[in-house]
């Protein structure tokens, strides 16, 4: 049965089964999944803060940053094993190393992350075993960036054409929107005459977050529609707004404490928004059979 | 067949000589103590079950069209590259001796990822239980020398369960017979090994456009671009170590 929408300018007409979805929609919760999303980002790039600060003799940003890395994995992984079906088996999630599946990768990736970053900030807090603290906030630096975009390849290794076709955007967004949270929690949990590099961090993660999402929504065109319609919208484009907002702030901040906290409350408010708005636009992308049917149908029409 | 198999087996699913009596639906069901599915009512056709899913492994379609009814028993495709398996983060999933790809309930997690991974939303998980569910092939009555419950109970023979090369090989015959005597939209979904999944261990007749029965025009299998996606996330890794690294440069 043909079916037609008006809601979008180039107007896609196919068939489906009653209007039904061909896939089916990602069962993740909210706010579960989304909140790991953001949390697992900020602590990969608060560890990568981490490591550089104490090794550049930024001692309060590198106690801060251990601190950070270390709670934002910590609390991450609860979220991750309350969003289980059967949470008492979470441990089955390290039964296999499995490369096909980046959420095996990412299980290691954060068990060896979530390790690390608590011995780091143990360490640090306490002051026994600094050598220990040490080695492993370094460590902290090598599955940080892997904490940050692992995530990326997570959705877009999926049959939802919104993730899947984002594939080369999703890491750079989670990468850029990752270091605008890691900059954003270090500026609010530092004194600002020592968080100087956390502000550069926020600024510099707020527009690649801003330029990687753009970018994406103009190059996905029919799929990526999802990201522009409905809640996942609304979501998106709070996100947008919030970002460029603290972004902007943060470059001009400098000492002001009012200003600083403004910056950071935004920018990981942003964050929290990408990380939602993604979740949702996925949903949508699933529900509705145009986004399965219609470029696929094109595949066909061009051969492959 | 108690002995381990020689060959791949699945079903081909004529869709041309179904007549929608939801046999299938049913003797699925008893056999492998599906739970129900929620009584409802879709006012769409004969169908109330609606789609695959955790307690639906079998699915009958009905599509009204103009002079003629469309009628197809869906099931989980058993694909060459199944992308549940390729995703399943602790094994559940698992291919086994007849080539099929089946679900080890008490390894399952519950992680969910196998849903949106696959390409036909097939296999879903299961609201109070937490598990991912979905079409076996019947693993138990295949170890046990018996055919699935649905090829067992369909009374037109429009679910076949065999040999896939066997099955192949009468699709062919089937749809060349169907095509000489006027029905030239007749074809095959999911037999060619070409395809986006290698083909399909159950494969279609059908007679119409696949999306028509709810089905996905080309399929594939997402674990195909895994390496792409590595590369790009791999891209971003290093650009975000260089950035921390950047920030640290400016004095202030």
């Amino acid at each position: 049965m043909p079916k037609r929408r008006d809601e979008t300018v180039p107007e896609a007409e196919f068939r489906s089964y009653y209007g039904r979805p061909v896939i089916k929609a990602p069962v993740w919760h909210e706010p579960h999944m989304p909140v790991y999303l953001y949390l697992g980002g900020m602590s990969g790039a608060a560890s990568v803060m981490a490591a550089v600060a104490r090794v550049t003799g930024h001692d309060r940003l590198a106690l801060a940053a251990r601190v950070a890395a270390a709670a934002g994995a910590g609390v991450g992984s609860v979220l991750l094993i309350t969003e289980l079906g059967r949470p008492e088996r979470f441990l089955n999630m390290l039964r296999l190393f499995k490369p096909t599946s980046p959420m095996s990768v990412g299980s290691w990736t954060l068990a060896a992350h979530g390790g690390l970053t608590a011995i780091g900030a143990a360490c640090a807090v306490t002051g026994v075993l600094p050598a220990v603290g040490r080695a492993a906030t370094a460590g902290g630096a090598v599955t940080g960036p892997v904490m940050a975009t692992y995530t990326a390849v997570l959705l877009a290794d999926t049959a939802v054409p919104a993730w899947h076709e984002a594939l080369c955007e999703l890491p750079f967004l989670f990468a850029g929107s990752a270091l605008a949270s890691a900059g954003a929690a270090l500026m609010l949990t530092t004194p600002r005459a020592e968080a100087g590099p956390a502000r550069v961090a926020a600024v510099a993660g707020a527009a690649a977050e801003t330029a990687a999402g753009m970018l994406m929504e103009r190059r996905l065109g029919l799929v990526g529609e999802p990201y522009r319609l409905g809640r996942a919208g609304r979501l998106m484009k709070a996100s947008r707004a919030l970002t460029l907002a603290g972004g902007l702030l943060a470059a001009v901040a400098g000492r002001s404490r009012a200003l600083t906290a403004l910056s950071g409350l935004a920018i990981t408010a942003g964050a929290l928004c990408t990380r939602f708005g993604v979740l949702e636009a996925g949903r949508g992308s699933a529900a509705d059979p145009k986004y399965t049917v219609v470029p696929q149908r094109r595949r066909v029409a061009a051969g492959d | 067949m108690t002995d381990v198999a020689p060959h791949r087996y699945g079903f081909f699913t004529d869709t041309s000589i179904c007549i929608g009596c939801k046999a299938c639906e049913v003797a699925c069901k008893e056999w492998n103590e599906v739970p129900d599915d929620g009584f409802v009512f879709l006012a769409t056709s004969y169908d109330n079950t609606g789609s695959l899913g955790a307690d639906t492994w079998r699915h009958v379609a009905f599509v009204e069209q103009d002079g003629r009814w469309l009628m197809s028993s869906d099931v989980c495709k058993h694909c060459t590259h199944a992308a549940c398996l390729d995703v399943c983060p602790t094994g559940a999933l698992f291919r086994t001796e007849f080539d099929t790809v089946v679900v080890q309930p008490d390894v399952c997690n519950g992680c969910g990822y196998c849903v949106p991974a696959c390409p036909y939303g097939v296999i879903d998980r299961r609201r109070g239980d937490g598990r991912a569910w979905k079409c076996t092939l019947c693993y138990d009555r295949l170890r046990g020398g018996l055919e699935p419950a649905c090829a067992k109970a369909c009374p037109t023979e429009s679910i076949q369960f065999g040999p896939l090369d066997e099955l192949r090989e009468r699709a062919e015959e089937r749809v060349g017979r169907l095509r000489a005597d006027g029905v030239t939209e007749a074809r095959l979904y999911g037999e060619s090994t070409g395809d986006g999944v290698g083909g399909t261990g159950a494969f279609f007749l059908l007679l119409d456009a696949p999306e028509t029965y709810g089905l996905p025009p080309d399929p594939v299998v997402t674990t195909r671009d895994l390496p792409a996606m590595w590369r790009w996330a791999g891209g971003a890794a290093l650009a975000l170590a260089a950035g921390v690294a950047a920030c640290f440069l400016r004095r202030n």
